[in-house]
């Protein structure tokens, strides 16, 4: 028997999102998903170099504290938890989620791990080109560390069938995981695109949680938000036809508006007509927005088409070494000081010979994030702070432009002070498209008996 | 007056490309922002910050516009060395962008 309305909460927009809205969204959401949005594109690399470290590792680092904040009040009220904290390595993720559950007492419990998005020997065997610099994804050899397909909802939806309360996949696209518990739920085929398009919709507002519902979005005076430090994350209530409220937590901090929800529709978004999707080529072009009431907006008309037959591949790659180094000054002339730094800087790295094949000397509070142009430099600030950053061909060379911006302590302009620096191997993602029938998805299930 | 009188943005990345949205305040102002805030208007305002080009896409039903522009972000933010590699803090460049008051 199909449902009328589902009720789907958004707990994480990233990895190191806050775990408290989350919880809140179990105890008084009314909720019947919860979903854990927490891989960015580079994530997934990172977490394979863990997993080679360690083969039990390579899910997310927070996976541990959400489920012990979460499972207990989610299985007491019959919330089933979708995320893709298993990063590389769903299946660990499951059975840690499995342990966790044996140590707080709870049981009768089924967790299933999503796997097959980990394309890398298929791609090394291929004849691929980066769809970002055209290159072929062979050049790179042994720096390669990772090959992940962003998967559809199928593997999904096939563990939401199995019953499990828990399910943790890898790469899957971010909508993906809030469309496929109302496929699930609802029935919609995999060919109704109106439906699938709205789908996307609701996945793709409610996937970055705190973003929809006041968050990144105040601007004292201007656009005002309550309350941010008590975010309420949102919740998307879904109709069996696809017409969607986003709503939150009453008396929770933020808001959610017109305005809200328009700014995160098209967050991330290239051409509206045409966001491509594993199941689908969503259109969000004719999408229309409503404000029902106090933070309930209602969304119509999301659609879709075909998708294209092909998937979406991350490709993380090691990619050189970069250093950096920053130091400020303050006070009458700070910014002529941090200028004479600068070029102190610039000269040292020339002298002593540290090869840097791309190189920033920025003035952090004057033109570090968008130029002189846009800066149009007016009074002078009291306080500069520069900033010397470049990329190396090895981590000792990289070790370098820190430290001359270090040396400027004794040998650079007056009250310089508050020197960082640091160095680090730099993990790049590009990537492929391959034939969407060149993955192998499954699930894996994990018993808590009783 | 400034574009952020007006209007309202936010600026997402997907590897070299950042999308900025631009989401008029009051939807009658829609018609005035699409004569003024085109493709080559946010361009030349952006000038050396974008290497690549910029395209609009327009939502009237939204009274919005989503600018995408390519070559804007050092390569991609897990490699740019740009202080803000993600460019999030394009938003508030756009927005800074002079317009006739729509009157």
């Amino acid at each position: 028997m199909t449902r009328d309305t589902i009720r789907l909460g958004s707990g994480a927009g990233y990895s190191g999102d806050r775990i408290e809205p989350a919880l809140e969204l179990v105890e008084r959401g009314e909720i019947d998903y919860l979903v854990f949005e927490c891989l960015a594109e580079r994530t997934i690399a990172l977490a394979q170099q863990a997993r080679r470290r360690d083969p039990d590792a390579g899910f997310d680092p927070l996976l541990g504290s959400r489920m012990r904040a979460v499972l207990g009040p989610a299985l007491q009220r019959g919330v089933r938890i979708v995320t893709n904290m298993g990063a590389a390595h769903p299946v660990a993720a499951a059975q840690r989620t499995a342990s966790i559950a044996r140590e707080l007492g709870l049981a009768p419990l089924r967790v299933a791990a999503v796997t097959g998005d980990d394309v890398l020997a298929h791609v090394l065997e291929g004849d691929y080109r980066f769809e970002e610099s055209g290159t072929p994804l062979r050049e790179l050899g042994d720096r390669i560390l990772s090959a992940n397909a962003y998967l559809g909802i199928s593997p999904i939806c096939a563990a939401l069938r199995t019953g499990a309360q828990v399910v943790i996949t890898g790469r899957a696209a971010d909508p993906a995981l809030f469309l496929a518990p109302l496929v699930h739920e609802f029935g919609w085929s995999m060919t109704d695109w109106e439906r699938l398009g709205q789908g996307t919709v609701v996945g793709h507002l409610l996937e970055c949680a705190g973003q929809v519902t006041g968050g990144y979005y105040a601007d004292p005076g201007h656009k005002d938000v309550p309350d941010l430090a008590r975010l309420g994350f949102p919740i998307g209530e879904v109709q069996a036809d696809g017409s969607l409220v986003v709503t939150k937590v009453a008396s929770s901090g933020g808001r959610v508006t017109a305005a809200t929800c328009k700014e995160q529709l098209l967050y991330e978004i290239h051409n509206p007509a045409r966001y491509f999707q594993p199941d689908l080529v969503a259109d969000f072009s004719q999408v229309r927005i409503e404000e029902l009431g106090a933070d309930r907006v209602r969304v119509l008309g999301g659609r879709g088409a075909p998708p294209t037959g092909t998937l979406k591949v991350s490709v993380g790659y090691v990619d050189g070494w970069v250093g950096e180094g920053q130091i400020s000054y303050a006070g009458t002339n700070a910014l002529a000081r941090a200028e004479l730094a600068r070029e102190i800087v610039r000269e040292r790295l020339r002298l002593t010979g540290v090869s840097m094949s791309e190189s920033r000397f920025d003035l952090v509070g004057v033109d570090a994030l968008h130029g002189m142009n846009l800066a149009r430099r007016g009074e002078a600030p009291y306080e500069v702070r520069l900033r010397v950053t470049g990329r190396a061909s090895s981590m000792s060379e990289a070790t370098r432009i820190g430290n001359e911006v270090e040396t400027l302590y004794t040998n650079g302009p007056a009250g310089g002070g508050g020197v960082t620096k640091h160095a680090r191997e730099v993990v790049a993602v590009q990537s492929v498209l391959i034939p969407a029938g060149a993955t192998v998805a499954g699930v894996r299930l994990c018993e808590v008996a009783a | 007056m400034k574009l952020r009188d007006l209007a309202h943005s936010r600026a997402g990345d997907k590897g070299d490309t950042s999308n900025l949205s631009l989401i008029a305040y009051d939807a009658s102002h829609y018609e005035h922002l699409r004569r003024h805030v085109t493709a080559d208007a946010v361009r030349s305002h952006l000038g050396g910050l974008i290497t690549g080009s910029v395209v609009r896409y327009e939502l009237p039903t939204l009274a919005a516009f989503n600018f995408v522009i390519t070559g804007a972000l050092g390569g991609g933010v897990t490699r740019s060395l740009a202080l803000d590699a993600h460019g999030k803090s394009f938003s508030s460049a756009l927005l800074e962008l002079e317009i006739a008051d729509p009157g």
